[in-house]
């Protein structure tokens, strides 16, 4: 886009200056084609997103869940993420076509992470695949912001009080992943078997992994 | 739940959805959005499966005579120019009424601060 650059100098709009470029060309153009034909009533956004929701959870958030693995089985990528997460990822193969620069942010029993932004660019899709239509929701952000613990009780994570939330803003620039704690009971598992207890949600902080003894029961049965 | 067969029949005459292991895979976003809105525009019986299929067609053929990679990374951008092309050719969405959502877009997400949803509403020139 031509005329971007002059504008980003201005000094007037460096409040602005997130967005700049946050839609790309493509974006652009899905999101004007979207906006007419839901304004004329053919098309309806939650069944879009509906559709889309129903794909989201094969395309993207396996990265992720073998990062998280990884991360748990070996400690010298574990090193590696901690220094520097975006070389750590991209070195597994997942690379991002928007330079974007990640950040792995690590549950503690003191600390939880969340990660917000109403932005569907603003989001890992490299390593988490499609934004879930509730991550893109206004009240989402507002509300992870002032009520973590509030939005956490609905999505059914309930932690200790003494444990703090934090909560992270993604940008266009950089984007967080959230390193849940690895399960008790799982010494031993393979990177394989760990990668099926990461959700997608618990990338995003709005979630825990599966429990063990439940992926266990499930596996043993027919 | 998996999209209907239908559309990966009409798309393999012309140029086969790619698809991995558990279905399609999509490499951005708004390419999964494209592919989501040509479903539901079908089932609304908008458009029939053939008329998609000439559609695609047409736009690949473009592509190809403008000098495309032909790599299969650009597939979702012929996807999405076949489906600007069939709605505008629908009466759907006309081209310039594209045209001008899409700019009015663009100077809603300048105008919009970060962390916010770019909303139509914040387009400083407004709408009409």
């Amino acid at each position: 886009m031509s005329g971007d650059h002059g504008r980003r100098h201005g000094a007037h709009d460096h409040h602005h200056h997130d967005h700049e470029g946050a839609l790309s060309p493509m974006d652009l153009r899905v999101r004007a084609l979207e906006s007419i034909l839901v304004e004329k009533g053919y098309v309806d956004p939650a069944a879009v997103d509906e559709l889309i929701e129903t794909y989201e959870s094969r395309v993207g958030p396996r990265n992720g869940a073998r990062v998280v693995a990884k991360a748990w089985a070996d400690p010298a990528f574990r090193e590696r993420l901690r220094a520097d997460a975006t070389e750590a990822i991209v070195s597994l193969g997942y690379i991002g076509r928007q330079g974007e620069h990640m950040v792995a942010v690590w549950n503690t029993p003191d600390e939880h992470n969340m990660v917000v932004c109403t932005l569907c660019s603003c989001y890992p899709w490299t390593v988490l695949g499609l934004p879930p239509t509730w991550y893109k929701s206004a009240p989402y952000r507002s509300r992870a912001v002032l009520d973590p613990r509030g939005v956490l009780a609905e999505f059914g994570v309930a932690l200790p009080p003494e444990t703090r939330i934090r909560v992270w803003d993604s940008t266009a620039e950089i984007r967080y992943l959230v390193i849940p704690m690895r399960p008790e009971g799982t010494q031993g598992w393979s990177e394989e078997a760990l990668a099926g207890l990461v959700t997608r949600d618990s990338m995003i902080g709005t979630g825990l992994p599966h429990d063990p003894a439940s992926v266990a029961a499930a596996e043993s049965g027919p | 739940m998996n999209p209907p067969d239908d559309v990966f029949a009409a798309a393999a005459k012309v140029a086969p959805i790619p698809v991995g292991a558990d279905g399609p895979v999509f490499s951005s976003p708004w390419e999964a959005q494209a592919f989501a809105m040509t479903l539901r525009l079908h089932e609304r019986g908008l458009f029939t499966w053939r008329e998609w299929a000439q559609a695609l067609a047409e736009a690949i053929r473009k592509a190809q005579a403008a000098g495309d990679a032909d790599d299969g990374s650009t597939y979702y951008a012929h996807w999405l120019a076949a489906l600007e092309t069939l709605v505008a050719e629908k009466g759907l969405a006309p081209a310039d009424a594209l045209a001008e959502r899409r700019a009015a877009l663009e100077r809603a997400a300048r105008a919009t601060p970060h962390g916010q949803p770019i909303l139509l509403e914040n387009d400083p020139l407004g709408r009409r």
